[in-house]
């Protein structure tokens, strides 16, 4: 099909939507073709359903898989999980690249990793493409002007027989973050700051396309950041339009095009931008100069603070169910109506995950590692996003000052962000995390889990309480 | 896939807003095979102590909401990580239908492929609905798929929408693969257009 009339202007998630579209139901939904499909250890009963049909895999080449969820940190050896159950999570995938010729980023391979990671990593990631898998940060895609969403397992069996999805034509939103961005403010604080605007709920059946100075003014990894969170917003994807910033990101990556195909990609990934006149049905804007370091204090995504802000009073709140309901995240959580944000002593210190465990991100924690120390009782962990960005780190000498720092150095994979693997922390125990969920249970029963920047979980590592990166980076 | 036509029983309310699914399904039992009982482990760990003793006051472990069939939610009903097991976990524990203000949207489409409807109708409709519910705990409402209606204890209807062909699929008792696999042509198709360059 070919590109619609220019005379239209159109956003680019619609031009990547017109461009997919294979068949229209008369209820108006889309059948929308695939171009990448990644799958992880969690994909078994998938694979399950289509046995069970007896069906085939439609296009085996355009599905690209690795274990995250469910492998340890501490060991690179499937054997050596204690777990059955989890270790037979791992050996399925194994299983099932192996019998259907899908291409596998296993465990001991270099390329190992969080799927969110590795995939623009390897360049699997590119402007245009339409992306699912079976998890719901894989709007971490969508950064590099990709089409990108998570979908359930019936979902995942539907893709892995035709190569299609349906899906409902969703709505348009722009956020336009514009102006500098104060010292110590990163992609995580801008979109904790998003997120906490425009409410958990704030964009549920929407594609969010971010834009305005501050977001083109955010590297590759920023952005991958920004974009990772959309879902905390209830997006079904978000977006970042490309430019010389991922152009430059991807050249020479290992499935990135190459020679005369990479000259034609990058004329099409030019015209991918949405239209000067193209219409968003909904518009917000931030100020990039209002947003502080940030940290989450509740059990949703939306219950942010500035670091040199308090958390709030539940008696303030003026409808009687919600009143409830926060009084019920106070005791869960721990916490004092008013308190400051700084007021919060930690026990652990989770730096890793989809959102934040990127060669950047431990190269910000370092920074206020190194020359510091873990403070006495805290348990802090660094969990490299995939086994690319562990090697880097170790080229760079991140990894010694991490250790020299009283940090634990892992291996790759999703570890404490969400505990499948098994690693989680102690009822009661409050972690201060860079990745993007504080659910209540999220890092293990009973546990309480801060939200913030890979800057501000060092910081907070190495002073034993939730603290302003800011004043540690004066010193 | 089970059919959904009409149904005709008590519904619990789950008031809060933006619950997520790693509270309708816990991560830890993410790896339990599809044909395991999900539903024993429907909202683990706000139903139950960590020793398992029933929490009195979650709804399920009140009188007349243990078998609830239909679920009453608050806005962004299911949030969050996309495990379809969430869906698993409440179709396990005997839960056919979901009426909320408003849905992640991964779950509403997780929902219908497992024979689980989500109502959306107006948060005052739903506040309604739960009021209800509280003044009589274990009354009965209908909802009514061919006919999109929901009909209150009182007899208040609440007319909502839902896709044509999703509607079909519920009231059928069949899923949209093989309507995808008659299609195969078009699929091919597209494919040649994509590898001549023309897409």
């Amino acid at each position: 099909m070919p590109d619609q009339d220019a005379a239209a202007p159109r956003t680019m998630f619609e031009k990547i939507w017109d461009r997919h579209r294979v068949l229209e139901r008369p209820d108006g939904q889309v059948l929308l073709y695939v171009d990448r499909h990644l799958i992880h250890d969690g994909s078994e009963p998938a694979f399950d359903m289509l046995r069970r049909r007896g069906l085939p895999i439609r296009a085996p080449e355009r599905i690209f898989a690795t274990p995250d969820h469910y492998v340890p940190t501490d060991t690179r050896d499937v054997t050596a999980i204690p777990n059955p159950a989890l270790r037979a999570m791992v050996e399925s995938l194994d299983r099932n690249v192996a019998e259907h010729g899908i291409h596998m980023f296993g465990l001991k391979d270099e390329g190992q990793g969080i799927v969110h990671v590795i995939g623009p990593e390897q360049g699997l990631t590119q402007p245009g493409l339409l992306m699912v898998c079976p998890d719901s940060h894989t709007s971490t895609h969508g950064a590099m002007g990709a089409l990108a969403f998570g979908i359930g397992m019936t979902e995942v069996t539907h893709v892995l027989a035709t190569q299609t999805l349906w899906q409902r034509k969703p709505a348009t939103m722009r956020i336009s973050v514009d102006g500098p961005l104060g010292a110590g403010v990163t992609a995580k604080d801008i979109i904790l700051h998003i997120i906490a605007t425009i409410g958990a709920e704030g964009a549920v059946g929407h594609v969010i396309e971010y834009a305005g100075s501050a977001i083109r003014g955010l590297s590759m990894e920023g952005r991958l950041t920004l974009c990772n969170m959309s879902i905390e917003a209830g997006a079904r994807a978000g977006m970042v339009a490309p430019d010389e910033t991922t152009f430059d990101y991807l050249k020479g990556r290992p499935f990135a095009p190459r020679g005369a195909a990479w000259d034609r990609s990058l004329a099409q990934w030019r015209r991918l931008p949405s239209d000067p006149d193209a219409r968003f049905d909904r518009e917000v804007a931030i100020d990039a100069t209002t947003i502080a370091p940030t940290i989450t204090w509740g059990n949703s995504p939306q219950d942010a603070v500035a670091i040199d802000g308090h958390i709030p009073d539940p008696a303030d709140e003026g409808d009687p169910e919600r009143r409830a309901a926060m009084q019920d995240v106070f005791v869960y959580m721990g916490l004092a109506p008013g308190m400051a944000a700084t007021d919060l002593p930690i026990d652990r210190v989770f730096i890793g995950s989809c959102t934040n465990g990127r060669i950047e991100d431990l190269r910000a924690a370092a920074a206020i590692a190194r020359g510091r120390h873990v403070a006495a009782g805290v348990t802090a962990w660094v969990v490299p996003g995939s086994a690319p960005v562990k090697r880097q780190a170790e080229a760079e000498g991140l990894d010694r000052v991490f250790l020299e720092a009283g940090f634990d150095w892992r291996e790759a994979g999703c570890s404490m962000c969400l505990g499948t693997n098994g690693e989680i922390g102690a009822p009661g125990e409050r972690i201060a995390a860079t990745s993007n969920r504080n659910f209540r249970g999220r890092q293990g029963p009973g546990v309480r889990t801060h939200l913030m920047s890979p800057a501000m979980a060092a910081a907070a590592a190495v002073t034993g309480r939730i603290t302003d990166v800011r004043r540690l980076a004066e010193a | 896939m089970e059919r959904f036509t009409t149904l005709h029983a008590a519904a619990v309310p789950f008031a809060r807003d933006n619950i997520d699914t790693d509270q309708i399904l816990p991560a830890r039992f993410l790896h339990m095979a599809r044909d395991a009982d999900h539903g024993a482990c429907l909202f683990r760990d706000l139903r139950a102590g960590p020793d398992g003793t029933e929490v009195a006051d979650f709804p399920l472990n009140r009188p007349g909401w243990r078998d609830a069939r239909i679920a009453l939610g608050g806005r962004n009903f299911a949030c969050g990580s996309s495990r379809e097991n969430a869906v698993w976990a409440l179709h396990g524990h005997g839960i056919r239908a979901v009426i909320a203000p408003s849905f992640g949207d991964i779950f509403a489409i997780n929902a219908v492929k497992n024979g689980l409807l989500p109502v959306v109708l107006p948060a005052e409709a739903v506040a309604a609905l739960m009021a209800e519910a509280e003044a009589h705990p274990g009354a009965a409402i209908t909802i009514d798929l061919a006919a999109q209606t929901v009909t209150a204890a009182d007899g208040t209807v609440h007319p909502f929408d839902i896709d044509g062909f999703t509607r079909h699929c519920l009231l059928e008792g069949v899923d949209e693969l093989a309507f995808t696999l008659s299609h195969a042509e078009d699929i091919a198709a597209f494919e040649r257009r994509m590898d001549r360059g023309n897409i």
